[in-house]
């Protein structure tokens, strides 16, 4: 017999109300992503003795490559840049080559492609699947209702922005992205994800955009 | 029944009616004689088959009520059409006599705003039962951020 239904918290994303808004966050960002305490004080430790920091860049960067090099995206695809996501997944882009793997279960993923259009309807759906996915896990918008609502921007059912519900890492503007855009923003990801911090951290998002 | 037999048909029973020439056979009609129209289009005229409803939001004027019906078997298509005047946004239901109206009638409630009198479970059919306004209006403020996720 199931139990009642546990209330999700409210999730802070929603106070936020343009781009900028965000992005002032996104400088700041707290420590979002959940780690061991303990792992951390043993990792500080092992680092702040002496010759300790060879060990654990080593580790950081082991780990980092691990992480980058296994980044499975949950298939979510709202709309038609979901096509394009496809067909970056299928064997004439072929991400697996990557180390991706679409994988129809948030609980086992690392990388949500918000792909295509939200709605207000939809909005709750998507938090509540990027709340299942496990720590540490990256979000990519892809296309330009993603990204600010794109053309339906003006209407009274979309979200302006995937931002004002999920922290984004990687925008990727088209109106849909061709698979080539998408897999440029996916090895910014990549990029992003190999300055991955050891407590944790995001690095700082990637100066570079071509 | 042709569509002039039908046009002189409704001119008779319906003396304020506005009926039009082309087709699909337009009447306007007021509020009052709505849900007469519509029974008399699907008892006399014949047109059995509900095709839409929906409404048009004229600023002024108020709101208009617009259904269209067919009457498949002899090629007559009515648009039935009322004003509700300005500020007004009651109307009488259609669903006692078309079972097909009843969603109609909601999405109306949940775009406009309509309140449909003798409607057996009028409520937001596409938007969250939780939406303020109704969006189609066009008093209806867009671009005013609105809680959550805007």
């Amino acid at each position: 017999m199931k139990g009642p239904i546990p209330e999700i918290p409210a999730p802070i994303w929603r106070n936020f109300k343009d781009l900028q808004e965000w992005e002032l966050l996104h400088k700041t960002r707290p420590v979002d992503d959940k780690h061991s305490v303990l792992f951390e004080s043993v990792t500080e430790g092992i680092h702040s003795f002496p010759g300790g920091f060879v060990v654990t860049t080593a580790a950081d960067a082991f780990l980092n490559w691990a992480r980058k090099s296994s980044v499975w995206p949950v298939t979510f695809g709202l709309a038609c840049c979901a096509i394009e996501m496809m067909a970056t997944f299928c064997s004439r882009f072929d991400v697996e080559r990557l180390g991706m793997v679409p994988w129809a279960s948030p609980r086992h993923s690392d990388l949500m492609i918000v792909s295509g259009t939200v709605t207000i309807k939809m909005a709750p759906m998507l938090l509540r699947i990027y709340d299942q996915m496990p720590d540490p896990k990256w979000a990519v918008s892809m296309g330009s209702c993603a990204n600010s609502g794109g053309p339906f921007r003006h209407g009274y059912h979309v979200v302006k922005g995937v931002d004002r519900v999920i922290p984004v890492d990687v925008y990727v503007p088209g109106c849909p992205p061709p698979p080539e855009s998408l897999l440029n923003g996916l090895l910014l990801l990549q990029e992003q994800i190999k300055h991955f911090k050891r407590t944790g951290q995001r690095a700082a998002p990637n100066e570079k955009v071509d | 029944m042709s569509l002039d037999e039908a046009r002189s048909a409704i001119g008779a029973r319906f003396s304020g009616a506005e009926v039009g020439t082309g087709t699909p056979l337009v009447v306007t009609v007021s509020p009052g004689q709505w849900a007469e129209l519509a029974a008399f289009a699907k008892e006399t005229l014949g047109c059995r088959f509900f095709s839409f409803l929906t409404a048009v939001d004229w600023k002024e004027p108020g709101l208009e009520v617009v259904a269209k019906v067919d009457n498949l078997d002899d090629g007559l298509a009515v648009m039935m059409k009322t004003r509700l005047g300005p500020g007004v946004s009651t109307c009488a239901s259609l669903t006692p006599i078309y079972r097909g109206a009843d969603w109609m009638e909601r999405e109306c409630w949940d775009m406009f705003g309509i309140r449909f009198d003798g409607h057996p479970d009028l409520r937001r059919i596409l938007l969250d039962d939780t939406w303020e306004g109704h969006p189609l209006l066009k008093s209806y403020a867009v671009d005013t951020p609105h809680p959550p996720y805007r």
